[in-house]
């Protein structure tokens, strides 16, 4: 299970890359194992505005559909475009090839809320 | 929870365990895709011990199967395995499983696991409301474990592990046999379109069957392969899986299992509801349906033609075959013609799909 040490991570498994005021997220390679083959990827609207904890995606598997939540608030500046043609790159790359969305941060202290790689895994030990 | 025999297995090999039903069930291995594609491909081995196997002995046997089943139990002869349903008063379906005929007199139910004691307590009133003196039913779930041997190079597999003349056991009938020196019931059924084998045997042989299986099927490429292959591999070729394409709320004509039921039969249970049904015309049918919009239809989702709605989804997943959505669904008669357009709904959107040919593959 990889866990990068440069990242935020959050409780519903996304990772967070913050620079210069933009988060990068996707989701988190143990959230990619727990869900499986993925087969389909949603990704909101470059523009559309997005709350901390609110639903921005949706990522399925052959089993599963699970939400997608917004770590941090903002407005998605870039979404990756290849991502719903190729959706096993979720679980074959889900630190680089499947991030998601980039968001510009409205309250940069929200990123203080997020988890560093030692607490995520601590957090994923205790699953 | 309850186990099966293989349960330690699984745990070995890394299998993903699910609660399925309250069984402690493996739904993947590797993966739902590559495990489905082995079996399309090569071979893969399924732990289906928590099937349930109930056993009808005795003078009348034919008579009472034919009362309690849909389809026409007289047909099978010995060694002959029929796919069939039972339904209650109502014309609902209590279960749908294959029932095995060994002898004058002596014939197997194998159920659903989630059925089992409901079967079993249904069939048992069958009885005791009287005609049947002679017949005895016995729960033998726990007698025995069952494997599922499926894709296409089955026969080569289990071949070099019996001596049984496989290439003259034809589809749905089964033989008593040995398999790795154990006592089995070798059956060519199965679940997956492909062709294979569901083997019987006693629970504490499990371990060394499946052990034996895997070592003859390592060079063609069999693979353990679980629940969650095992459905859309059903799903592909349009079986249905009861609690979703077939329940108490759904009859057998609505089901698409109306060629199992003969209401020809002089009688059996639910026969008249199903008879008024199919002279009033048949309210709904099960279709398949294939996603022409990216997008993976499930489960409850609403099925619309224009505005309308006309029908629900029974099953849906990503076809690992074919790469795109596909689902069974009921569908209101009328709206469930080849070809016919229809949009499904998926979360806020409608998402277009069409009325296709089954199986899909």
């Amino acid at each position: 299970m990889e866990i990068r040490d440069e990242l935020k991570y959050s409780e519903d498994h996304e990772w967070i890359l913050i620079e210069d005021g933009i988060a990068t997220i996707g989701i988190s390679d143990y959230a990619q194992d727990a869900m499986g083959d993925v087969v389909f990827v949603e990704l909101p609207e470059v523009g559309s505005h997005v709350d901390a904890g609110q639903t921005f995606g949706v990522v399925e598997s052959v089993k599963t559909v699970s939400d997608i939540f917004a770590p941090v608030s903002g407005e998605v500046v870039e979404v990756n475009k290849d991502l719903p043609d190729t959706p096993d790159s979720v679980n074959s790359s889900p630190y680089d090839d499947a991030w998601m969305v980039k968001i510009k941060l409205t309250d940069v202290t929200q990123v203080e809320a997020l988890m560093d790689a030692e607490a995520y895994r601590s957090c994923i030990a205790k699953q | 929870m309850k186990t099966t025999p293989l349960n330690n297995v699984h745990r070995q090999i890394g299998a993903r365990m699910v609660d399925f039903g309250g069984w402690d069930m493996p739904v993947q291995y590797t993966g739902v895709i590559d495990e489905h594609l082995a079996v399309r491909k090569a071979a893969g081995l399924f732990d289906v011990s928590h099937m349930g196997e109930i056993e009808v002995r005795g003078q009348g046997a034919l008579d009472y199967i034919q009362e309690l089943t849909t389809n026409n139990a007289a047909k099978l002869v010995d060694g002959q395995v029929q796919y069939s349903a039972m339904c209650y008063e109502n014309g609902g379906v209590v279960d749908d499983f294959t029932l095995y005929r060994f002898a004058e007199g002596h014939y197997l139910f194998c159920v659903n696991a989630s059925n089992i004691e409901k079967d079993f307590a249904w069939m048992q009133g069958v009885l005791e409301k009287g005609g049947f003196p002679d017949i005895n039913l016995t729960n033998l779930s726990d007698s025995y474990a069952q494997l599922a041997l499926q894709g296409p190079a089955s026969d080569a597999i289990l071949g070099r592990l019996t001596d049984t003349d496989l290439a003259s056991l034809v589809f749905y009938n089964f033989v008593e046999g040995e398999v790795a020196g154990v006592k089995t019931i070798i059956s060519r059924t199965g679940y997956t379109g492909e062709s294979g084998f569901e083997l019987y045997f006693a629970p504490e042989h499990a371990e060394k069957i499946w052990h034996a299986l895997m070592e003859a099927g390592a060079s063609d490429g069999l693979q353990p392969v679980g629940l969650g292959a095992r459905d859309t591999l059903r799903l592909e070729k349009k079986y249905a899986l009861y609690g979703h394409e077939l329940s108490s709320q759904i009859t057998p004509l609505e089901g698409g299992i109306a060629w199992i039921t003969k209401l020809d039969k002089p009688s059996f249970i639910g026969k008249e509801p199903l008879c008024r049904m199919k002279e009033a015309g048949v309210p709904r049918r099960l279709v398949g349906l294939r996603m022409t919009e990216p997008g993976v239809p499930r489960e409850n989702y609403p099925i619309f033609v224009d505005d309308e709605e006309v029908g629900i989804v029974t099953s849906g997943t990503m076809s690992p075959s074919l790469k795109v959505g596909i689902s069974l669904a009921l569908i209101a008669t009328g709206h469930h013609t080849l070809g016919t357009e229809v949009s499904i709904g998926i979360r806020n959107r409608r998402v277009a799909a069409e009325v296709v040919k089954t199986p899909f593959v």
